[in-house]
């Protein structure tokens, strides 16, 4: 287990030192960040006093030096645009997103898996064709349509719900949550489902399937033989087979949840890290861009990390162990 | 669960079987994979049921259990257990003889144990599923089921997972659940053929000393003769679908009275027949819903004649019987 960890750890520091690198290489090759941030009708003085002021006047090879030098100090330097730690700016609008993750990641599972169960077990028959219509059509259409088109029905034509923001929000162990209000929770509701949508449907899929195949099983049928419950053949025999697919997939669909949420955030002028991300490829801010990047990397490789934990936890034939890759 | 009331007298068979049909729809069309089943099985008696694969015996052992599933059905005839039959009982009630009265084992241990369940969880649902009991107690029971199964170190195994355990390990894992409450019929649907030859001799052994210890009557499904002409008191032979001889074992080994008997017996190894190549019966068995009309072995059939093509009759003898227009022991005199 020790092995695994550090091995584990190693695989990431690797992986996060590349992809910084990249990215950083990546973002002072597309443009001046100065073409951006100065005023259009700024002097070239202002403008080379700006470019001082950030150390962009530096060649590329000292740039990245003294990149390198803070990121090893912690320090992933300050944002050309809030002038404030690129890291910190990122973490003000952690929350939001991550509210929105789990939210969307707590609808996916706990409509998906059911519905899955219940149109495998009753599959071609007109209960399963209509739950694997709608997932078709949940993975089907354009998430920002199906966004647009939840603001239309139930914000302006119902007028049940806002179309956007974030609302009230109380503040809990120093992070700001919106699900403990009303208000808050009110305008959770449409992005959260926009964003579970997609992993709904996948969720509904792949457990459709597996229940499909664990039915078919002899376990199934010995466990029909002992005369027990098929409350119990399904949710403890079936269930626990069909998991592991389920947590597979949900664990890397929810690190691009969190990363990429982008679209939803737009639509529902969220304040979550994706429109930040957004925004600061627009205005070069490659701080925040590499910082950005940068925990991403690190948000997925834990996520995967938790994922081969639960995945030894459901499995007993997964052991933990060094492996070659 | 047998409160002594609903006990049927000790000589009324356990099970009595009666024109049982086996319907699989496919291709818009039924198709019987069993036709016309009788059996009678005694307490404590051991039956054989014998074919190839494809023949309907193991669709058979299920239909017993009530587990034919869509696109299956029981689509005629009379299952009657313990007195009751079963086709008038509810699914409730099926369950709660399934693995009380009557228990099943099946074919790969492999794949019977659940793979992400612990082997003490696994017995002990099927303990609770028909007993109110402590988990204590249960536990001390799943404990008790795997020493009468002869496996060692039970306190280990209970807290495995299957795949920590080998074949034969599993399979009396699987017999020792089928065992737990005592049934008065153990279905064992092939349940050796996946396990090494020396395995099998222990495992078929063991479960019949359990089943002759509890009185608990015996249906051995299997292809291979020789496995069951040393284990049960009676022999079923089927062939698409049909029952196509029946008797005692040993007279049935020794003389049969179906032609396809003979090839079976003629293809099985035996000590008297050693350097001698072994006889092959030509052909395939039909597949479902292309079967011959009149004998389905007739094509077959080393003694066919032009008559085989109606239905064969059903001809009885001193406790025997075979499906055959032209038994075996009468063409000898013939």
């Amino acid at each position: 287990m020790l092995t695994y960890l550090i091995q584990r750890f190693g695989q990431a520091v690797l992986t996060v030192a590349a992809m910084a690198t990249l990215v950083f290489l990546g973002v002072y090759a597309i443009a001046d960040p100065i073409d951006v941030l100065a005023a259009p009708d700024a002097t070239p003085d202002e403008r080379a006093q700006i470019s001082r002021r950030l150390g962009l006047d530096q060649p590329l090879w000292m740039q990245f030096a003294t990149f390198v030098w803070r990121a090893l100090h912690g320090d992933l330097g300050r944002s050309f645009v809030y002038n404030e730690p690129a890291f910190t700016v990122i973490l003000q609008r952690l929350p939001a997103t991550l509210e929105l993750a789990f939210t969307a990641l707590f609808i996916a599972i706990a409509l998906g898996l059911p519905l899955g169960l219940w149109a495998g077990l009753r599959a071609e028959k007109a209960t399963d064709k209509a739950i694997m219509g709608g997932s078709i059509l949940a993975f089907s259409l354009p998430n920002f349509w199906q966004g647009l088109m939840m603001v239309l029905i139930f914000s302006v034509t119902l007028g049940w719900l806002p179309a956007g923001g974030r609302g009230e929000t109380v503040r809990v162990l120093g992070l700001d949550l919106g699900f403990l209000t009303l208000d808050g929770l009110r305008h959770l509701i449409l992005p959260a489902v926009n964003l579970a949508l997609f992993k709904l449907a996948v969720v509904i899929r792949l457990a459709r399937a597996g229940t499909r195949e664990a039915m078919l099983q002899d376990y199934v049928r010995f466990a029909r033989a002992k005369g027990l419950r098929p409350a119990r053949i399904v949710g403890v025999h079936v269930l626990k087979n069909i998991l592991l697919p389920v947590v597979t997939v949900i664990g890397l669909e929810f690190g691009s949840m969190i990363a990429f949420a982008v679209v939803t955030e737009t639509v529902f002028a969220w304040p979550g890290i994706g429109k930040l991300l957004i925004d600061s490829i627009n205005r070069l801010d490659r701080p925040v861009i590499v910082a950005y990047l940068m925990l991403t990397v690190c948000l997925f490789v834990l996520i995967n990390f938790v994922i081969d934990l639960i995945y030894a936890a459901l499995d007993p034939r997964v052991r933990l162990a060094e492996t070659d890759a | 669960m047998s409160a002594p009331d609903r006990t049927p007298p000790a000589n009324a068979p356990v099970l009595a079987v009666e024109n049982l049909q086996v319907a699989f729809r496919a291709g818009g069309r039924e198709h019987l994979a069993v036709q016309g089943l009788d059996l009678s099985v005694s307490r404590g008696e051991v039956v054989g049921l014998v074919g190839e694969s494809g023949s309907g015996k193991s669709v058979t052992g299920l239909a017993l259990m009530g587990l034919i599933d869509a696109p299956g059905r029981v689509a005629g005839g009379r299952i009657v257990f313990e007195g009751r039959d079963l086709m008038g009982l509810s699914e409730a009630e099926l369950r709660r003889l399934r693995g009380a009265r009557m228990a099943m084992i099946f074919q790969d241990p492999m794949t019977t144990l659940n793979p992400v369940l612990r082997v003490e969880t696994q017995i002990v649902e099927a303990i609770t599923a028909h007993e109110r009991v402590t988990a204590k107690a249960a536990r001390a029971r799943a404990r008790e089921a795997l020493v009468r199964v002869g496996i060692p170190a039970p306190d280990e195994r209970l807290g495995a997972y299957p795949h920590q355990l080998s074949g034969g390990m599993r399979q009396r894992i699987a017999i020792a659940i089928a065992l737990l409450h005592r049934p008065a019929l153990l279905i064992a649907d092939e349940p050796t053929t996946a396990l090494d030859v020396t395995i099998q001799a222990q495992i078929l052994a063991e479960a019949q000393d359990l089943c002759a210890e509890m009185g608990t009557a015996l249906i051995w499904i299997t292809h291979d003769l020789a496995v069951v002409s040393g284990l049960a008191d009676r022999l079923l032979v089927m062939y698409a679908g049909r029952v196509v001889e029946a008797g005692p074992v040993a007279e049935v080994v020794e003389a049969p009275l179906h032609p396809y008997s003979a090839g079976l017996i003629g293809s099985a190894p035996s000590r008297n027949k050693r350097g001698a190549r072994l006889a092959q019966i030509p052909g395939l068995a039909p597949p479902l819903g292309r079967r011959p009309p009149g004998c389905a072995f007739a094509p077959r059939c080393f003694n066919v004649r032009p008559d085989c093509s109606e239905p064969p009759p059903l001809v009885r003898r001193s406790g025997r019987e075979a499906l055959c227009r032209y038994p075996l022991s009468e063409t000898v005199v013939a």
